[in-house]
């Protein structure tokens, strides 16, 4: 589970918060952003419920 | 704000257990536990309407910043030296504590008063929701002058469909909802950040002095097209002390800090807080300034908001937090409505009915978009309930009139706590509706006037 809880927090530490802010910077394209961003959410909700559960 | 919707854990903790009885000291919980069970609390659905509408309300960005700050303070310094020392030495739900004060059926009419609040809320976030699922097909929403004007009937259409499934939904109870609340909370406290980071890129910003100047120019093109509007620095700070009004001046959050061991459990919201009610909100204000920018459309849909900034990321942002806030406010809302059906009806009437009332109030996108007044008049109507269990609390033994009066008596109703809650909502009702008086104002003089009202009703009652 402490795979899942680390690929969950990278999915949303790196490919959401990260890309937004180098989007900002301009190190990468809006739209390689938005898609990295929706990318990042799908991980996001296909591993957290895994970890969450046990944790619960 | 939200004010108003308790999440996961927070709802499993303070729902079910010991509502009849103080909670015993084997359950109780360090303040550390009321940090995390309160961050994902106040990053909602409403946080995407609320940020934008101080823009368009023509806040500065530096009141804005200052403001929700010392707001920010003030909310959490009413939880803990009013709400948490309460709970802590009483250790009952709002409801029970309320039912001992005034009587179980006076107690229905308060329940019943909120359950047509939350519909109204609940209505707004169908609305929010139903932003985000019409911009895939290409159905926006225009805010009619009216407050019961229409929007385009497709988007009407999308209201009614989003309403009848969470309304379903809610029927069949929220333990889902409120998992996968939970599971989603962490996940839009980042996509807000993120919202906030891509408008600011979408505006070319790249120092204080240009986020200020854009800024400005949107509020320009707003009170071009609107007229001009004043948001000024104090309106900024007493909305946000008090859009969560009926939390902590209402004593609702007596049935969370109950479980607290001490009285520092009133800093629990304090993360919660600041990720909704300041970044969140200064976030999505952003949106709207990077949007104006860039097309000079004015008008606050949340869906079209994220959208253009973060994509389907964001709509799928929008939806969520709108459908998690407004399935669990459907819940409360049936729950309080129940009491109206007879006991042979089905256990999900309430929550039909409260479902059906909130999906009309959906329709009409004006509602949503006046959220700023709602929460105050929100706090206007149910938190002076609150003063009346603060003066019962502290007042009643020194000034020389019976504590739990309605309990102590065996009186199902009464009515000083009716005269007390009242009198002074009613006034405060007629200089928000009849003078335009902005009703998160009325918020602290009718907490007081309740609270002295409910000592001089009962002091002559006793003589």
């Amino acid at each position: 589970m402490k795979i899942l809880k680390l690929i969950s927090s990278l999915s949303i530490g790196i490919l959401i918060l990260l890309v937004g802010i180098l989007s900002y910077m301009g190190t990468i394209e809006e739209t390689t952003m938005k898609t990295l961003m929706l990318i990042g959410t799908i991980i996001w909700f296909v591993t957290t419920p895994f970890w969450l559960k046990e944790d619960e | 704000m939200s004010q108003q919707v308790i999440e996961g854990d927070i709802e499993e903790l303070a729902a079910g257990e010991f509502e009849r009885t103080p909670v015993p000291a084997s359950r109780l919980k360090g303040w550390k536990s009321f940090l995390g069970m309160y961050a994902g609390e106040h990053a909602a659905g409403t946080e995407f309407m609320i940020g934008p509408l101080f823009l368009a309300a023509g806040a500065s960005l530096k009141d804005l910043i200052l403001g929700l700050f010392i707001g920010n303070i003030l909310a959490l310094l009413t939880w803990r030296y009013i709400v948490a020392p309460i709970a802590v030495s009483k250790k009952l739900t709002l409801y029970y504590q309320l039912e001992k004060i005034a009587g179980k059926h006076l107690v229905k009419v308060y329940n019943v008063v909120n359950g047509v609040l939350f519909c109204f809320l609940a209505g707004a976030m169908i609305t929010v929701s139903a932003s985000a699922v019409g911009v895939p097909f290409g159905v926006s929403f225009s805010v009619p002058e009216s407050i019961f004007g229409l929007s385009s009937t497709a988007f009407s259409i999308i209201v009614i469909i989003v309403g009848i499934i969470m309304t379903i939904v809610a029927a069949a109870g929220y333990n889902m909802v409120s998992k996968f609340a939970n599971i989603a909370a962490p996940w839009m406290i980042v996509v807000f950040a993120a919202c906030g980071i891509s408008a600011l890129a979408q505006m070319d910003v790249d120092s204080w002095k240009s986020l200020i100047t854009e800024w400005d120019k949107g509020i320009s093109v707003v009170q071009s097209i609107n007229g001009k509007v004043d948001f000024g620095f104090w309106k900024i700070v007493i909305f946000a002390w008090l859009c969560n009004a009926a939390m902590h001046f209402g004593m609702s959050d007596l049935s969370i800090m109950r479980f607290a061991k001490d009285s520092r459990a009133g800093w629990g919201p304090a993360i919660g807080m600041f990720l909704g009610h300041y970044m969140a909100w200064i976030c999505a204000s952003f949106m709207l300034a990077a949007q104006i920018k860039l097309t000079g459309e004015i008008s606050a849909n949340p869906g079209a908001l994220a959208w253009s900034v973060v994509g389907w990321t964001g709509i799928i942002c929008v939806i969520i937090a709108g459908w998690t806030t407004a399935n669990p406010t459907i819940y409360r809302a049936g729950l309080a409505f129940q009491s109206l059906f007879s006991s042979k009806s089905k256990a999900y009437s309430g929550v039909i009915l409260a479902g059906v009332v909130a999906t009309i109030a959906g329709i009409f996108p004006t509602l949503s978009s006046k959220l700023l007044d709602f929460v105050g008049l929100y706090g206007t109507i149910l938190g002076p309930m609150g003063g009346v269990i603060f003066v019962n609390h502290y007042l009643a033994k020194k000034m020389g009139f019976t504590e739990d009066y309605a309990d102590e008596k065996g009186s199902s109703f009464n009515v000083a706590v009716l005269l007390a809650w009242v009198i002074p909502v009613a006034l405060g009702l007629y200089f928000i509706f009849a003078k335009g008086l902005f009703p998160a104002y009325a918020v602290i003089p009718c907490w007081i006037a309740s609270s002295v009202l409910y000592v001089l009703i009962m002091k002559l009652q006793k003589s």
